[in-house]
């Protein structure tokens, strides 16, 4: 009687029986290798918390030697990647409002004379705080730099009181550096892109698992139909959940609202959109809810990692920032945290607008070739 | 009267496999036409084809006079098709399931047909069920209401009574005789003799070829089968032996008796006798069944693939 006992010729039997399925299902074992690999690369190679070589405008009323001494001190420390171009005070201010440049470092007309006199003339280092992890480092290098930078080119220079120059640093956006501010709006962007990407993925494949999908195509129904019908209820959940997390926002973490909430949803429903129809392609690519749900997970991983919602954008090297900006969390970021912190309105959000609407054109192109309006 | 359906040269394939060659059906309309044939011979293939979920590579033909390459959405609105596998929606209601039928076919007064539905079904007051709580038999019967909601000229059901106990398939039997009496075409596919008996015509299919189509006395006679019944003490012993006797084309087992068949006018009779009389055993003749026929239309015909 062999009944209660152990058998290890039964134990083996379940054991090879596992591998032949595990081998058989391409897209778990895709997983089971790819996750690793991805997530080796992307934390060993993209990530970097300490951002150098970021974009820097400087202002420059007065361009003597000492100045530019100093801007060369800046560059030496490899956090700036200043802009050779002289700008004005207007235009410098445009591109930190439309996120080109983290910093804008402004002289005063007569800084030479006031640092020769040792009146401690003033410099205004303006920065985008809206994302205060990837300033620190730079900032707090800023602050180091000083004396020693005049001190060749003045021979017998003693600065007054140990310090030559005022370094005044105004946090842009987020002035007292609160995470908060910058996690906040970004959720917006991570929570649409899970929720709408999975749940339109499963709504598809859901049906075609279950044998109801014949019954759909066996109506009058159009695949227009089918598909829009689908996505609508999908939108509805989409503003609600943003309209939880906007309002979680104002009311418990105090996020300031400085644009317009009419342009804010207006944005939240094209991105809606470009997910809405990532999902809805993804479906008709997967055979069953299960390979739904793992396509949304290789899509989820790079977009939370390398949008710049966990790690700053301009951490990453020239490769993982491509990728960053096929991605539409990446531009939807830009343009929710630009509206809610930096107050700016369209005509500043415009060059992170298009790329949404390339990613929704390109997917929708891909999703209308797969989506099969028969059964074959 | 033009038939309901009139195909001609219908084929499909599935990548390699060409699953349903040179298709020809003529079906008149208000006839219940039985769809026969093993699992895999293409007959749920067929039916995918004239309501339009499968594009046929290549054929021509009419379905309730529209044209079966061209015009499905317009052969969609007429034809009432019930799925092999219950492909209602387990998470919505009888009567949400019914109006969301109701509702895709747009039907007219659409609350009042979904009303009738239910209280034809005799399920008034269980409407607010969960469709995927329901068991087989009412499940079958709620995907035939639902077919039936925007009365269709031309019902394709497929394989409709598959593991459906016996008094629901009498009844759902006498129901589609009832539709038939009222006009309304009916292809069905079954396994079951007794259902294909009950058929008006009758239409057999293998490996993806029509291989035989008439009433079923039709398909009986046109076999030419003999067949006797065998009966004695433990009948069944003597099986194979009967089989290899020269003549006999099928052996099948009744309980306590042996049915064997044989060509028309081939002596088995004598040969039979003299092997009855060798071990006891009684002979009588039989009229060859439905089920005889079609056994061995599968067993003297082969796969043209195979060959």
């Amino acid at each position: 009687m062999n009944t209660a006992s152990a058998s290890l010729r039964r134990w083996f039997g379940i054991i090879i029986k596992e591998f032949i399925q595990l081998r058989r299902d391409r897209l778990t074992f895709g997983m089971i290798v790819g996750i690793p690999i991805l997530q080796l690369l992307l934390f060993g190679f993209a990530i970097n918390t300490d951002p150098k070589h970021l974009p820097t405008a400087v202002v420059v009323s007065d361009a003597g030697p000492l100045a530019r001494a100093w801007v060369a001190a800046m560059k030496n420390s490899e956090y700036f990647a200043v802009s050779e171009r002289p700008l004005g005070e207007a235009e410098a201010g445009e591109m930190l409002a439309r996120g080109e440049v983290q910093f804008v470092v402004s002289f005063p007309p007569d800084f030479e004379r006031a640092l020769v006199r040792g009146e401690r003339p003033p410099i205004l280092v303006e920065v985008d705080a809206t994302d205060p992890i990837a300033a620190g480092g730079a900032t707090s290098v800023l602050e180091k730099l000083g004396d020693e930078v005049f001190t060749p080119l003045l021979p017998g220079y003693r600065p007054p009181a140990g310090k030559s120059v005022e370094l005044r640093v105004h946090k842009r956006y987020n002035p007292e550096g609160k995470s908060s501010y910058n996690i906040v709006p970004g959720l917006i962007g991570v929570i649409l892109t899970m929720t709408m990407v999975l749940m339109t993925g499963l709504a598809m494949t859901r049906e075609r698992e279950r044998g109801t999908f014949e019954n759909l195509l066996a109506t009058p129904a159009t695949p227009f139909e089918i598909m829009t019908g689908k996505i609508v209820p999908y939108i509805l959940i989409g503003l609600l959940q943003v309209t939880l997390v906007l309002l979680a926002a104002r009311w418990i973490f105090m996020v300031p609202m400085e644009g317009s909430l009419l342009l804010l949803y207006a944005i939240v429903f094209i991105f809606i959109c470009a997910n809405l129809t990532l999902g809805i392609t993804l479906s008709s690519l997967a055979r069953n809810q299960l390979q739904a749900m793992q396509m949304t997970f290789f899509f989820f991983l790079p977009s939370i990692l390398l949008s710049g919602f966990m790690f700053p954008f301009r951490g990453m090297p020239d490769w993982a920032q491509m990728i960053g900006n096929c991605l539409p969390l990446t531009h939807f970021l830009i343009l929710v945290r630009g509206i809610l912190l930096k107050g700016n309105g369209i005509e500043t959000l415009l060059p992170h607008l298009w790329p949404l609407f390339a990613f929704i054109a390109a997917v929708l192109a891909l999703g209308v070739k797969t989506f099969r309006k028969t059964l074959d | 009267m033009a038939p309901a359906i009139d195909v001609r040269g219908l084929n499909k394939h599935f990548g390699e496999r060409h699953v349903v060659r040179d298709l020809a059906l003529q079906v008149e309309e208000g006839e219940i036409f039985g769809f026969l044939g093993p699992n895999g011979s293409g007959k749920t293939t067929s039916i995918r084809m004239l309501c339009g979920l499968l594009r046929p590579d290549s054929g021509e033909g009419q379905c309730l006079g529209f044209d079966v390459l061209r015009e499905s959405a317009r052969i969609k609105r007429q034809v009432g098709y019930m799925t092999q596998k219950f492909s209602l929606w387990d998470d919505l209601s009888i009567a949400e399931n019914l109006d969301f039928v109701a509702r895709m076919f747009d039907v007219a007064e659409r609350s009042a047909a979904v009303a009738q539905a239910i209280a034809t079904l005799g399920l008034d007051g269980r409407q607010k069920q969960l469709a995927g709580t329901l068991s087989g038999g009412w499940k079958q019967r709620l995907s035939l209401a639902a077919c039936l909601l925007h009365s269709p000229r031309l019902l394709l059901l497929d394989e409709p009574t598959a593991g459906v106990d016996p008094k629901a398939r009498r009844d759902f039997w006498e129901q589609i005789h009832q539709l038939s009496a009222a006009g309304i075409t009916v292809l069905v596919s079954t396994h079951y003799m007794d259902e294909a008996e009950r058929c008006h015509r009758l239409a057999y299919l293998a490996w993806g070829q029509l291989l035989a189509t008439g009433t079923p006395a039709e398909i009986v006679s046109a076999r030419g089968l003999s067949t006797w019944i065998v009966r004695g003490d433990d009948v069944q012993r003597h099986s194979s032996a009967l089989r290899a006797l020269p003549g006999v084309r099928l052996v099948a087992s009744f309980g306590a008796e042996l049915h064997v068949s044989g060509g028309a006018d081939n002596g088995l009779g004598g040969e039979l006798a003299r092997f009855a009389a060798a071990n006891g055993l009684a002979v009588a003749h039989g009229k060859p069944s439905l089920e005889d026929a079609f056994i061995d239309l599968m067993q003297n015909t082969s796969d043209p693939l195979a060959a």
